[in-house]
């Protein structure tokens, strides 16, 4: 054995200590695994500590250790630390291997004697993997400064604006004709009932007006190409049909535009627009785009009505999308949510019972630059409702639908009871399972509305019926609920029922992720690189997330990590280049016969297949390591740096203790 | 008497088609007895063990040996041949990673006894079982131990090259053997040991003709039940190829012909476990992400083990089930 192996287990004081008898494991490593060439084994009372770390420094010095094994916490926590205090003693930090018997033993187990066992197996894994580590060196990548942002909610519109304050170009991608996103269609917001459009809109114009931002509205990204510091990403930008060189915005297009369409998206389908519109008077840009499925001109040929009475003849007809691949260094995903379905639940009988409305036709209902002018009325468009309900929880924390808590609904309700009763006198019935109001004012807003006499009914509604069984419920909505506070079944009549939609991942998230390389959770949420220390980064170097898209949230924590990731990327620009770690996928090839099986595996798409030779390749600085290629490689063409056959093998037989204990299976 | 290097070639748990492959070089046989003297090969020539047993350790220069170990008689020559031989080949899919005989290492040993000895064909009215040791007038006779599985060569006995095939290949023998007579005549070196031998460095698909896409499968299913697309990628039309994860060294003669690659030349250099690699590899192409609908596709392959481990079961990490790895024969 040529290598010399320091052992150092951890206390980390009475977690792993209190179920593992640390010293009789530092003591067992040095004198059984002396065959394997450990030459020192120490225990410590916290190992990340500057003391233990300068004994493991002392001992690369003094010995002249060429590997070390570090047994504590997860490589997650601390790999980086002793990483970098063997990288101090003159050690390559790549020598070094960190096992973790905290999380892997201390932590799930209570018997003393067995997890003690099994601690010397885990080190004896580890010294066995280490004696094949190769010295290594990070990849150094330049990072370009221009940063892309994927949608223009609240969340974008914080992020772009951080960075483009900070001297640094932003592109900013939007979907729709307008930025603005959710936000832009409520009226007020929880719990301070200022006007959501009055704080919004001035972002909005900023970001329009900014000099480093290049607003992208009416496009989607169709392609990323490329890794953190240098993705070509590809966009297409969809044919307006105005030029926006010479359009004012004055309106007069959509003054004169014959052809109403109803609003499906920004009006939920309560009013009307133009074939060639703005979303809403606000809209940032002022331009407006032709929806030309329902354009007459592109339907019949004939009509032209906006061309003809533009008064600077910036429409063009003849437009074409239009696609343009732009350089970035880092890109945020602010992509947002889509609203539970409440079709789905069809006991509460949305798109069945006339007066049954969902959050967002709500929001715009009482939106004073809505439909109905923020009057809140029946479908009818003129009946005020003398008794209204409101359904917490729809499609939210429910086994058949949503499991997790859409977080903004029991504020949201609050709020809409409160408008409600503010603007209708009306009644009001909360129906809710518990009401959840754990941030800045909201409990104080919670016992507003309780001051206000709005109605409370603790119990999860069975079903929104219209079919009456006593003559006051004659054509009402009537409300089956058991009222668990009583103990008791209900029947409540009402006019108007709100539906306090969940909110749930984009429809089109799962794709999304996939063409930006990260993952999604099994709600598809996005994944962020740390639940609770990390949650705007992902697991791609390069890509962060911010706002609804990683979970539900409200819209201060949305503007929050909008600026939280600013600030990550802002770093990343500053630094001018960035290490990688060197634990990339390598195909050898000789070996690769070019079957193709690995060419669709990659989640980063970093795997290349090159025609001519009839070899794939992968790129090392978009390969992440994740070992996917190299799993499904069934020629064992492609190998993992870090992650060889001699390197799993050897722990497991360490781990089995076979050479110790010489016995082989079989 | 001659001084010409000897050469011997033994078969244990194997078929013969090893033997007929080194015939099938034709005249290049000839060049073996020009330059070879065939000291033992049973199924070429008569000798007997106490022969072998009489020769001097390593005085035989290179023996073929073909087979796996399945019973005490085999390891006895295995370990006999290892003694006199300076190069010794793990010759043919048996002796390299078990082969058909291997796939019996699913099976206890006893049940593998029961099933030969009671076929429907069997007449066997007193339901008699073989017996290693029977008394005779003239003493005690035995026949060999079945050992609980069967084992490759190189875990009875240390091995020098690999070449494997199920036969090896006929151009490939003639191309060893070529090597071996340059050797002698100092034109070439030896390569290092442990080699695998007769192969190519990449897989079967490195010679297939066919075009190949980006994989993704929908179902799959038995070549014989489908019109195949002769011009594609077998696996692409969801016949299951094993050709991605078998060693280059055929040419890729089967799905030239039609049929799908089965997996004869055995795992390609750095595999370890032949079959986990291919399940890894087929699993990572199904195109789905519904575990219904997974499991459906899944189905299609209606013989794991023969699909994943049929010449590999022995040489795999697994090298059988626990049931018969831990049965004993009687």
């Amino acid at each position: 054995m040529t290598e010399k192996i320091g052992v150092y287990v951890c206390h980390c004081g009475s977690n792993i200590a209190g179920v593992v008898t640390v010293a009789e494991v530092s003591q067992w490593a040095g004198e059984e695994l002396a065959s394997e060439g450990v030459v020192i084994s120490r225990d410590y009372k916290f190992m990340c500590s500057s003391l233990g770390q300068e004994l493991i420094q002392k001992d690369i010095q003094e010995m002249g250790l060429t590997r070390v094994v570090v047994a504590a916490c997860s490589p997650h926590l601390h790999e980086a630390t002793f990483r970098t205090a063997c990288k101090n003693a003159g050690l390559n930090p790549y020598l070094c291997e960190l096992v973790s018997i905290r999380e892997q033993d201390s932590w799930v187990h209570t018997d003393k004697e067995a997890a003690t066992q099994k601690a010397k197996a885990i080190i004896s894994g580890g010294v066995a993997r280490v004696a094949h580590h190769e010295s290594l060196e990070p990849l150094r990548v330049p990072i370009h400064p221009d940063t892309l942002v994927v949608g223009g909610g609240i969340a974008g519109i914080q992020a772009a604006l951080e960075i483009a304050d900070a001297g640094f170009h932003v592109y900013l991608v939007e979907k729709e004709p307008s930025i603005g996103g959710h936000m832009a269609q409520f009226d007020k917001t929880f719990p301070t009932l200022d006007c959501s459009a009055c704080i919004l809109t001035p972002k909005m114009v900023q970001v329009g007006s900014h000099p480093n931002i290049t607003l992208l509205t009416w496009s989607e990204v169709t392609k990323v190409d490329g890794y953190v510091g240098s993705f070509a990403v590809t966009i297409n930008k969809k044919a307006r049909y105005v030029n926006t060189d010479t359009c004012t915005g004055c309106g007069i297009c959509w003054e004169k535009c014959p052809k109403k369409v109803r609003d499906e998206v920004f009006e939920v389908g309560l009013g009307n627009r133009k074939a060639v519109y703005t979303p809403f008077p606000q809209a940032v840009p002022k331009y407006p785009v032709i929806d030309a499925p329902n354009c007459t001109y592109f339907i019949k040929g004939t009509c032209k009505a906006c061309e003809k009475f533009c008064p600077t003849g910036a429409i063009n007809f003849e437009q074409k999308d239009e696609e343009i691949t732009i350089p970035v260094g880092n890109i945020i995903l602010a992509t947002g949510y889509d609203l539970f379905d409440a079709k789905r639940i069809p006991q509460y009988g949305y798109g069945r019972l006339e007066n049954v409305f969902t959050s967002l036709e709500f929001e715009r209902l009482s939106n004073a630059a809505g439909p109905t002018g923020g009057n809140i009325v029946l479908r009818d468009g003129k009946t005020v409702p003398k008794a209204v309900a409101i359904v917490h929880c729809v499609g939210s924390r429910d086994q058949n639908y949503n499991p997790y808590c859409s977080s903004i609904c029991c504020m949201q309700s609050l709020k809409f009871a409160h408008l409600v009763h503010e603007r209708t006198g009306a009644e009001v019935y909360n129906f809710y399972i518990d009401i959840r109001t754990p941030s800045k004012g909201y409990e104080e807003f919670y016992n507003r509305l309780l001051e206000e006499g709005t109605n409370f009914v603790r119990g999860k509604v069975a079903e929104i019926s219209s079919v009456a069984r006593v003559p006051e419920e004659q054509g009402k909505l009537v409300i089956q609920v058991e009222d668990t506070l009583i103990g008791k079944q209900r029947r409540i009549p009402v006019d108007m029922v709100i539906l306090s939609t969940g909110i749930q991942a984009r429809h089109d998230a799962k794709e999304v992720a996939k063409m930006f390389g990260i993952s999604c959770s099994a709600d598809n949420w996005y994944i962020e690189r740390h639940p609770k220390l990390d949650p705007i980064a992902t697991m791609t170097d390069g890509i962060y997330i911010a706002g609804c898209v990683q979970g539900p949230k409200d819209i201060p924590a949305s503007v929050a990590q909008g600026a939280a990731a600013a600030a990550r990327v802002l770093g990343k620009i500053q630094q001018k280049e960035i290490s990688l770690e060197p634990v990339r996928a390598t195909v050898n090839q000789e070996q690769c016969s070019g079957c193709r099986i690995c060419n669709d595996l990659c989640p980063f798409n970093a795997i290349l297949f090159h025609e001519e030779t009839m070899v794939s390749e992968v790129n090392p600085a978009l390969c992440q390591g994740c070992g996917t290629c190299v799993a499904g490689c069934p020629a064992g063409a492609i190998s993992g740096t870090g992650f060889s056959n001699d390197q799993i093998l050897s722990q497991i037989n360490g781990l089995l203790l076979l050479r110790i204990t010489d016995q082989e299976y079989a | 008497m001659t001084t010409k290097p000897k050469f011997a070639m033994y078969w244990a748990a194997s078929c013969g088609g090893c033997e007929i492959a080194v015939l099938n070089i034709h005249e290049k046989i000839l060049d073996v007895d020009a330059n070879f003297e065939v000291v033992f090969w049973p199924v070429a020539m008569d000798a007997k063990y106490k022969d072998v047993e009489a020769m001097e350790d390593g005085s035989i220069l290179l023996t073929l040996f073909n087979g796996g170990i399945r019973n005490d008689e085999n390891e006895h020559i295995a370990k006999l041949l290892r003694q006199k031989s300076k190069i010794l080949v793990a010759f043919g899919s048996c002796a390299n990673e078990g082969c058909i005989p291997g796939l019996a290492n699913f099976t206890p040993i006893q049940e593998i006894v029961d099933t030969a000895f009671s076929t429907l064909t069997t007449e066997n009215p007193d339901n008699i079982r073989p017996q290693t040791t029977y008394a005779m007038p003239e003493g005690e006779i035995h026949i060999p131990t079945l050992y609980p599985i069967l084992k490759t060569l190189d875990q009875v006995v240390d091995v020098d090259y690999y070449m494997p095939g199920c036969p090896p290949e006929s151009h490939q023998i003639a191309a060893v053997i070529d090597l071996v007579i340059q050797v002698l005549q100092g034109k070439a070196e030896l390569p290092p040991k442990g080699a695998v031998i007769g192969v190519g460095l990449s897989t079967v698909c490195d010679d297939c003709k066919r075009t190949r896409n980006i994989k993704k499968i929908k179902q799959f299913g038995r070549i014989q039940l489908q019109h195949s697309d002769p011009e594609l990628c077998l696996l692409e039309q969801g016949i299951p190829c094993n050709g991605p994860a078998t060693r280059q060294g055929c040419g890729a003669l089967c799905p030239a012909a039609g049929a799908q690659c089965i997996g004869c030349y055995g795992p390609a250099e750095g595999v370890i476990d032949y079959g986990a690699r291919l399940v890894a590899a087929f699993a990572s192409v199904v195109d789905s992400n519904n575990p219904d609908e997974i499991d459906q596709i899944m189905d299609g392959l209606v013989d794991p083990a023969g699909q994943f481990y049929r010449f590999n079961l022995a040489g795999s990490l697994l090298k059988g089930s626990l049931t018969a790895i831990r049965s004993i024969s009687k």
